[in-house]
């Protein structure tokens, strides 16, 4: 399992910025934002928390569909498949392989990128803690989207109609927390729903996606 | 007859052919019965009606948004059971009758975000309100979407209905997941559930009830898009039947020339 | 342990290809897949593989206990050869990677990104992962596609190595590779065309 998870982050480094990509389109939606809505301070400072968060999720949107296609092509799937590591397992390392190369990096440069939205002080820390807390479940439910689609030759826009609903829970949560961060109201009921998501999404969907790639084999 | 004998007696229709025959047979009885419901409970409650006092004629859009609605709700209940039915016991008729089911539900939908909007610009002044219920319809749609998409994109009809049925589950626990977080995202204008409840239709609960002038048409306009909606269903469940069939049996002619 | 296929029928895309297909194989023993192309011969190695479910029939002894190589090989461009080697051993459990290297005389390209690699070195590479799995049964569908004399030669000896230490392998070829094995072929069990009558679950 550590050696797939090792194999994956290699890979991702060395695809030509597999870390870097989503990255580098989280920040220009961010500088996009003022061109589109004007550069009043206030208004931005209002709507980072959102902007934000749509960002950083259109960013793990980016990368799914080469999650598992790549290794559907080259064979990889069928003979881990046949391995002695259960495909549960797999598509749990994959995910974790897709949140470390791609959601982490989004947790660390929200804040920077808030900077650039005006986002008001509190905002910062529930804007870290909410991506925390969140993208892990917007790897795992991308996962499982990227194993429903692994097998169609034009999966890409299929796969974000089909994951985009799925994201809705994770989303609202996710952005409420951040907005009543930087509003400075109390956030316990959104950060216990998106936890309790999050939480929920790592621990069942793995099944779903293994089942869903099962058939996509076969 | 004993229950589970019964039971097993339900089972028989999950062969295409016996499910043919019945479909057949009964359809022509439920147009009819359809055509006779939904015209005279439109009917009754488009022109033999009061206007409402603070509404006025608006009010008549109700017997076509609620049941709409009603519906766009309960034909994915029904995928959701015909999934279950198909991943346990891979009766195909219930795969086709859950993709059967999906348009007729999506265009339910459709039917009641749109009645919602012509209903609401008079009544709250605004064509759309980012409201909890019209909201959680919207991304209902969208779940609509996205499962007819994944039956369209697969060729292999058993691998589709394998990965529909399980989007289906999982969208199910996920839209159930929207609407509560919807609800949380934003108190809304639209009155609370106010047709089904026990005490509304029998005028005990004054609470925004809709009286009983109202209630009865809508009813029968419920009970009328229901039969229509059961008729749409076998009726399209049989073309995807046939459509399989061809399929099979074109494929068993490339195998054996 | 003994590999055992009995009265088995497999389907690909929902028609049925094989059935009453019943045979064993022994360790020691090299079982040559022959059949037209079509026939269902990829579709027989992916069932014993336990990639797709048989339509009815028994398999026993193979779970866990099979190394698949199909027609890709599960390589990574960007990743050396070791690497992609090290990386299968690791999933297989950890065996040393230098008998497979020297084996498919991959020692010189060690350090290469398997993207650089000809068609026919990459095929070696893919068959070198074959020894780091420790399985006793190797099903190999077309393993010497791509492959010159010399590596085909390279590649049955590696078979006989195999089958000499107690492993067996099912091997769907054209070619003759020069191995004492039994030869299985598919075409007397093809499928027999369902009647129209059995209109039920299958829609024929």
């Amino acid at each position: 399992m550590i050696a797939l998870l090792k194999r994956d982050l290699v890979l991702a480094l060395r695809a030509g910025g597999g870390f870097g990509l989503g990255l580098a389109f989280f920040l220009i939606v961010t500088v996009l934002v003022p061109f589109s809505v004007g550069p009043q301070s206030a208004l931005l400072g209002t709507i980072a928390p959102g902007v934000l968060w749509l960002g950083a999720l259109l960013a793990c949107l980016l990368s799914l569909d080469r999650l598992l296609a790549l290794d559907w092509e080259d064979g990889t799937l069928d003979l881990l498949a046949t391995a002695p590591l259960p495909l549960e397992s797999v598509v749990t390392i994959k995910a974790l392989a897709h949140w470390l190369a791609t959601g982490l990096p989004l947790v660390l440069a929200a804040p920077v990128l808030g900077v650039l939205l005006n986002l008001p002080g509190p905002g910062f820390l529930w804007m870290v803690i909410s991506l925390a807390l969140g993208t892990p479940a917007l790897s795992v439910i991308g996962t499982f989207g990227a194993a429903l689609t692994v097998g169609l030759k034009r999966g890409g826009l299929l796969l974000s109609l089909l994951v985009l609903p799925l994201y809705v829970p994770t989303l609202i949560y996710g952005a409420e927390v951040a907005r009543r961060g930087a509003e400075g109201m109390t956030v316990a009921t959104p950060l216990m729903m998106l936890a309790g998501i999050s939480a929920a999404v790592i621990a069942l969907l793995p099944f779903a996606s293994a089942a869903v790639l099962r058939v996509n084999l076969r | 007859m004993s229950i589970s004998t019964r039971l097993n007696a339900l089972w028989e229709y999950a062969n295409p052919r016996k499910f043919l025959a019945t479909t057949e047979r009964v359809l022509p009885v439920l147009w009819l019965l359809t055509a006779v419901t939904l015209i005279g409970g439109l009917v009754w409650g488009f022109f033999f009606t009061p206007d409402d006092y603070r509404q006025g004629s608006t009010v008549k859009i109700i017997y076509i948004h609620v049941p709409s609605a009603f519906l766009a709700t309960s034909a994915w209940f029904m995928m959701l059971i015909t999934s279950l039915v198909w991943l346990i016991r891979r009766h195909h008729v219930s795969a086709l009758a859950s993709r059967a089911a999906a348009p007729i539900g999506a265009v339910m939908t459709l039917i009641a975000l749109v009645t919602g909007a012509i209903w609401g610009q008079p009544m709250w002044g605004t064509w759309w309100e980012w409201d909890p219920r019209l909201t959680s319809f919207l991304v209902l749609f969208l779940f609509y979407l996205g499962y007819m998409a994944l039956w369209e994109a697969i060729e292999d009809p058993d691998t589709a209905a394998d990965l529909t049925s399980v989007l289906c589950l999982v969208g199910s626990v996920f839209a159930v997941l929207s609407r509560y977080a919807v609800y949380f995202w934003n108190q809304g204008l639209h009155q609370g559930a106010s047709v089904l409840r026990a005490g509304a239709v029998a005028g005990t609960d004054t609470t925004e009830k809709v009286s009983n002038v109202y209630a009865y048409p809508l009813l029968l306009s419920m009970a009328g898009f229901f039969l229509l909606f059961v008729a749409l269903v076998f009726y399209r469940t049989g073309t995807e039947i046939r459509a399989r069939r061809i399929k099979a049996l074109l494929a068993r002619e490339r195998v054996n020339g | 342990m003994t590999l055992t296929v009995t009265d088995l029928a497999i389907a690909r895309g929902g028609i049925p290809v094989l059935e009453g297909l019943t045979f064993t194989l022994e360790p020691g023993q090299a079982l040559i897949l022959r059949g037209p192309n079509g026939a269902g011969k990829t579709t027989l190695l992916r069932t014993l593989a336990g990639l797709q479910q048989p339509l009815a029939g028994r398999i026993d002894g193979a779970e866990d206990r099979i190394a698949y190589a199909g027609h890709s090989d599960g390589l990574k461009p960007t990743l050396s050869v070791t690497e992609n080697l090290t990386f299968w051993a690791s999933v297989f459990g950890g065996r040393d990677i230098g008998p497979a290297l020297e084996a498919f005389r991959l020692g010189d390209l060690a350090d290469r990104h398997a993207g650089n690699l000809s068609a026919g070195q990459k095929r070696r590479l893919g068959l070198s992962r074959l020894l780091v799995t420790g399985r006793p049964i190797w099903m190999l569908d077309e393993p010497t596609v791509s492959l010159d004399r010399e590596a085909v030669a390279m590649f049955a000896g590696a078979v006989r190595t195999h089958l000499a230490q107690g492993g067996s392998a099912l091997i769907a070829t054209h070619i003759d590779l020069g191995l004492d094995g039994t030869i299985l072929d598919v075409g007397p069990y093809k499928a027999k065309p369902v009647l129209d009558s059995d209109f039920d679950g299958g829609f024929l």
